[in-house]
């Protein structure tokens, strides 16, 4: 496979965005799941489909867009979707997680009703849906390459007000943080590194590249930093694992990436069970 | 005048809709004091505490800090508040207890800034004056509630406020802790020269530790300092209390700097 990215143009391509998304989408990752918003994740991937549905769609109908990236109408539904979560989580504030499902099944049904009007598709769907390594075109590398970019300089320009909107929200907003404006600028930029995440791992599998790896080194982690690197480790290891195994095993490559990311979360928990086990018997020992 | 008052109450007033909490304030924070509020649940403790923070505008009223006229004043930074909600996050959440301090120097550093060497120390030593400075380390979920409450107020001291104000601080605090926990307060404002005010409904253990002592129940009893609140024990505590309540009591003329 070494040989293979040499090689062949499509095999860059992927190793390239896979590196790129195994280190962004755990990033934001760490801040989605302590602040509990795990499950936003799979409702912005669903409007993603929506979007791509529209731009498949689209593309069938007017010729002059035939060559459009389905990527850029996804990233604007993604986009769109969350401002509507942001806007729901308002109106419902005692039910704010009401939210995650109306867009969820909202981004679904649009989806299929695209899909419908264009009477199915072509492979490309499925591609969308679970991944495809050799579907990751240059431009879609260039694209994502610049998300990474802005994203890693807002994450560490933005650090420390994210960290207390994450810790402690309610001290955000009363020391005078604006706390609204960096939400909105984080939940902006979940929803582009789902639709730039989705071309490796699919829609489906998008939310647990931003969850597995940080399910795992909030285990065994000391502080807010460690976890943050030890989810990008995890991120790596899982994607970079899971398309050379899927290379040469002939798997499909997202479903690879997952279930490796699920192996180090299971490892992770049992580490901490033996570590403990360990510390109460020498305990016993010494007492 | 140059008021050494940090914190002038004159006659406010609060209610929600109907509800009267809070009737005829008058209240003066001399700086350098510690100054418990004590009052049953609902006496309209947290109340009084959001609108010297400019949380809620009273009906009728004025408040001034730091000399100021509230809807004037801009300088948040020298009041550290520490809330009841304060011991009720997620402790599974994974940050060390100098991450969470760290935290308190946010607003101050001010946006697209970064932590320094020197803030560093400003959290070690803000640490050290809680008594956690062996801590730092630790994620936060690992320590017991007290220990929590005293990281909670080193991220309000690290920022250097001259005004702490605490909302129930020992409500996470184990029983056997609470006089070690107000005896660090009294150190913080013999100390550092913090003016404290925090509000509880621990009657017993506090009196002998802070300078000054008001009673809340909609109205404010100001008992000047702790030794002549200390000398009407057990009169007419039933307005605020019931009978059983020992050791304090309130006389209503409002003298001292009580006004």
């Amino acid at each position: 496979m070494i040989q293979g990215i040499f090689q062949y143009e499509f095999l860059q391509n992927a190793f390239l965005t896979g590196i790129l998304i195994g280190f962004l989408a755990p990033l934001l990752g760490v801040f989605i799941v302590v602040r509990r918003l795990s499950l936003i994740a799979d409702a912005l991937s669903h409007v993603t489909l929506a979007g791509i549905a529209a731009s498949l769609l689209l593309e069938k109908y007017f010729a002059a867009l035939s060559g459009l990236n389905p990527l850029y109408l996804g990233m604007v539904f993604s986009v769109g979707g969350s401002l509507f979560i942001e806007k729901l989580r308002g109106v419902y504030k005692h039910y704010q997680e009401l939210a995650i499902p109306i867009i969820l099944s909202g981004g679904i049904g649009l989806g299929v009703i695209f899909i419908s009007l264009a009477d199915g598709f072509n492979t490309d769907l499925y591609s969308y849906l679970f991944g495809s390594v050799s579907a990751v075109s240059r431009t879609d590398l260039w694209v994502i390459f610049i998300i990474s970019i802005v994203v890693v300089m807002t994450i560490i320009l933005l650090y420390k007000e994210l960290f207390l909107l994450s810790f402690d929200e309610e001290h955000a907003k009363a020391s005078g943080i604006a706390a609204k404006s960096i939400h909105f600028i984080f939940i902006i930029m979940v929803a582009l590194v789902i639709a730039a995440s989705m071309r490796i791992v699919g829609i489906m599998l998008v939310s647990s590249l931003m969850t597995l790896p940080v399910a795992a080194s909030i285990r065994i982690a000391k502080g807010f930093k460690q976890t943050i690197f030890l989810s990008i480790i995890f991120g790596e290891v899982s994607v970079l694992g899971g398309l050379f195994a899927s290379y040469y095993l002939d798997l499909a490559p997202g479903g690879t990436i997952v279930m490796i990311a699920v192996a180090i979360l299971v490892f992770t928990i049992f580490y901490k069970k033996l570590i403990i086990k360990n510390h109460v018997s020498q305990g016993g020992a010494a007492g | 005048m140059k008021s050494q008052s940090i914190i002038e109450i004159k006659q406010v007033s609060y209610r929600y809709e109907k509800d009267t909490v809070l009737e005829n304030i008058n209240l003066i924070i001399p700086n350098g004091s510690f100054l418990a509020i004590v009052g049953p649940n609902g006496s309209g403790k947290s109340t009084l505490l959001k609108l010297i923070l400019g949380l809620l505008k009273p009906q009728k009223g004025e408040i001034r800090l730091f000399g100021q006229e509230m809807n004037k004043f801009k300088d948040w930074q020298q009041i550290g508040y520490v809330s009841q909600k304060a011991n009720s996050f997620n402790t599974g959440f994974p940050a060390t207890v100098f991450e969470v301090v760290s935290s308190g120097l946010t607003k101050k550093l001010g946006l697209f800034r970064f932590f320094k060497k020197e803030d560093s120390q400003k959290v070690y030593d803000a640490l050290e004056s809680v008594g956690m400075g062996k801590f730092s380390h630790r994620n936060i979920g690992e320590l017991s509630g007290g220990q929590q409450q005293r990281v909670f107020i080193a991220r309000a001291l690290v920022s250097e406020p001259k005004l702490l104000i605490l909302d129930e601080p020992t409500v996470g605090v184990d029983a056997e802790n609470v006089n070690a926990f107000y005896q660090m307060l009294a150190d913080l404002n013999k100390k550092r020269g913090i003016t404290l005010l925090l509000v509880t409904h621990d009657v017993g253990t506090i009196s002998d530790k802070v300078t000054h002592v008001a009673c809340l129940n909609k109205h404010l009893h100001f008992h000047g300092d702790t030794h002549e609140f200390e000398k009407h024990q057990s009169e007419g505590m039933s307005e605020f209390y019931g009978t059983d309540v020992k050791l304090i009591s309130h006389h209503h003329d409002h003298g001292g700097v009580f006004k």
